[in-house]
Formats: C-alpha cells, sequence, structure tokens
C-alpha cells in the first residue's frame, strides 16, 4: 500500500532527528518533514495533535507504509528491514552485534542523560557540568569500544547505524563544550563522516527549520 | 561502560542488553523474539527502545545518585509515569496476550523488569490497566520465573523466592 511520500516530523538540532535523517539520505529516500519545535510555545511536542502520533512526545517519529514509528533507532531499522541498499548493518552477525552495541551506548547511555527534559530537571545551573559528565563518561567509554571495532569508521569500513549516532552525539558534545583531547578516534571517525554527503544534507544547520542565524 | 549486562559469547563479549539480545535472536533464531513482519517488528523496536531508552536510564543506579537522595523516589516515580503513559497508549494498539500481538517478543523482556523497578519505586499502577495485565501474564511463564531476581546466584538470602 503507498501511502505517498514518507514524513518525518523533526526538530533542528535533535540529534535522534539526526541519525533518521542521514539513515534517509544514504537509502534516498525521498521525504517531506513536519517541524516540531521543541522550545516554542511550551514545546510544540506535548500538543495533542503529536502526543497522538507519538505518545512518547519526542522526536523523531517517522509516518511510512501506513504506519508512525517513534525511536530513532527502531527506524532505522526498519529502514534497513524495508529498504536494505546500501546496508546500514553489517552482514556478520558478531560486527551487527558491534554496531548495535555502538549505537545503543550513545542512545541509551548517553544521549537521554543529557536531552532536554532531564537538563530542565537538573537545573540551570547545573546543566553544562552534568551534560559534561554523563558525555565524557559514555565517551571514554566509547572511545576504548572504537579502538577495538573501527576502520575507517565506527566497526570497520562501511558506514552503519553506529555511524548515524556517533555524528549527532559529537554535534552535542560540542555544544556543551566537552575536550575531545581524550578521544582521538571519535574525532577521526567524526571528521570523516562528515565529509560524506548525507551527513551533509542532513546537517541540523540546514533544515527546513533551522533558524536564520544558524543557517548554513 | 562499566555496566551490567554484558554477555561473552562466541568468542566475543558483548554489552547492551538490546544488542545481546538480537544477537542472541539472529543466531539462535528459536524460539523467535522477533515476529516476521518489518512492522510488528518495528513495534516490538520501538516499545524495547521507549523503556531501554526513555524510561531505564533516567532511573538507574548513578542517575539516582546524582539527584540526591531526597529527590530519588519523586524524579523515579516522575521518569517512570511518563514513560508508562506513552507505553499504555502504545500497547492499547500493539497488544494482544503480549506486547505485540500474541508472542512473547524482545519487548516484553524489557516490560517485565522495568514493572518490577516501578513497584520498587513505589509506582501506582492504576492508570496502567494494559501493562499490568501483560506483565501478569508474562509472570507466569518459566523464563520470566527463572531468571527472576529472587531466583539468582547473588540473590540476597532475605530476598531468595
Amino acid at each position: 500500500m503507498q501511502a505517498g511520500k514518507p514524513i518525518l516530523y523533526s526538530y533542528f538540532r535533535s540529534s535522534c532527528s539526526w541519525r533518521v535523517r542521514i539513515a534517509l539520505a544514504l537509502k534516498s529516500i525521498d521525504y517531506e518533514t513536519i517541524p516540531i519545535n521543541l522550545v516554542k510555545d511550551g514545546g510544540q511536542q506535548f500538543s495533542e495533535e503529536f502526543q497522538a502520533l507519538n505518545p512518547m512526545k519526542q522526536v523523531p517519529a517517522l509516518k511510512i507504509d501506513g504506519i508512525t514509528i517513534g525511536q530513532s533507532l527502531a527506524i532505522i531499522e526498519y529502514l534497513e528491514e524495508t529498504r536494505p541498499t546500501p546496508r546500514l548493518l553489517p552482514q556478520d552477525p558478531k560486527k551487527r552485534a558491534q554496531v548495535r552495541m555502538i549505537s545503543d551506548l550513545i542512545a541509551s547511555g548517553i544521549q537521554p542523560l543529557q536531552n532536554l527534559s532531564v537538563l530542565k530537571q537538573v537545573g540551570q545551573e547545573n546543566q553544562l557540568t552534568w551534560a559534561q559528565e554523563v558525555i565524557s563518561f559514555g565517551f571514554n567509554a566509547l572511545e576504548q569500544i572504537l579502538r577495538g571495532t573501527a576502520g575507517k569508521y565506527c566497526v570497520g569500513d562501511e558506514v552503519s547505524m553506529a555511524d548515524l549516532c556517533l555524528v549527532p552525539q559529537v554535534a552535542n558534545a560540542e555544544r556543551f563544550k566537552v575536550d575531545f583531547t581524550p578521544y582521538p578516534t571519535i574525532s577521526r571517525i567524526n571528521k570523516s563522516l562528515l565529509a560524506l554527503e548525507a551527513f551533509q544534507v542532513s546537517h541540523p544547520c540546514r533544515q527546513p527549520d533551522t533558524p536564520p542565524e544558524l543557517r548554513a | 561502560m562499566k555496566q551490567v549486562p554484558a554477555l561473552k559469547i562466541d568468542g566475543i563479549t558483548i554489552g547492551q542488553s538490546l544488542a545481546i539480545i538480537e544477537y542472541l535472536e539472529e543466531t539462535r533464531p528459536t524460539p523467535r523474539l522477533l515476529p516476521q513482519d518489518p512492522k510488528k517488528r518495528a513495534q516490538v523496536r520501538m516499545i524495547s527502545d521507549l523503556i531501554a531508552s526513555g524510561i531505564q536510564p533516567l532511573q538507574n543506579l548513578s542517575v539516582l545518585k546524582q539527584v540526591g537522595q531526597e529527590n530519588q523516589l519523586t524524579w523515579a516515580q516522575e521518569v517512570i509515569s511518563f514513560g508508562f503513559n506513552a507505553l499504555e497508549q502504545i500497547l492499547r494498539g500493539t497488544a494482544g496476550k503480549y506486547c505485540v500481538g500474541d508472542e512473547v517478543s524482545m519487548a516484553d523482556l524489557c516490560l517485565v523488569p522495568q514493572v518490577a523497578n516501578a513497584e520498587r519505586f513505589k509506582v501506582d499502577f492504576t492508570p496502567y490497566p494494559t501493562i499490568s495485565r501483560i506483565n501478569k501474564s508474562l509472570l507466569a511463564l518459566e523464563a520470566f520465573q527463572v531468571s527472576h531476581p529472587c531466583r539468582q546466584p547473588d540473590t540476597p538470602p532475605e530476598l531468595r523466592a
């Protein structure tokens, strides 16, 4: 059943939305963006309309093939299973496990601990320190893991779901002024990935809802 | 990552519970923990990620230490309730006997332990009849019993079943 172009509910600066935007770009999937501003109007993700679409009140959400999927990695795995080329997960199960482990490290172990709602809770004067600690803790582990798994990219020499998680998290880290001296592997891989077109067209600075002062 | 679980299997060590489970599913495919249909698989993963990224990390030991002892209970309850509100709504669309349809899936493996956490934090389950029903059905299954915290090698004597 064809239901028209897929629709992505996204916020330009949301690292989780960026992961999905990269996947859609890599797989050359044409889509429509409906921006959800996480800050304006008290947060548009809390509207009744959006909540009906994604009860978690978070971006991203993807409307595709007649269903709506929340959770960036669930979306990416669905895209991988239904539009398998180019691959975002290696063929070998052990390498797939490495890709998922790295993706989950970022998507469960780092990002949720420094997202908007948690930062609101820790209070404005603590936010920077909290975010830096959370990210550094995760990046310490990630740097160590990548030394075992990385080739050109996070796992070997092919772009994978792990790379889609890495770049947006590095951007978050930069916004929170994390010191990258301890993370040479993360830095190298990030730089290589940012040179790729899919990571550029999906960048926060090039989205329909990017504010003029931040536009590339 | 200095966290459990980690599984040493087939010559490798895997961290992150869902990465471990997906590896087990791919290498030991029977019985299945993910449906065959990609849309149902997406639902299973969405529910699993909702719990594994959206709830659990926000109420785990290291975060609770950070929020301070006097705030811990309220924080945990808020975080779990927010997630369970969403989960209850999603399950009303996806659930049969279990989280997604009538077969046990990875989503169910995430649900039961999170419900146990919620109970420890004295979360009120009145708003979550679907979560409660599914949790009860799952706890009747042998795999959920033998793996229960009260039956582990390191279960303290006073908590042992």
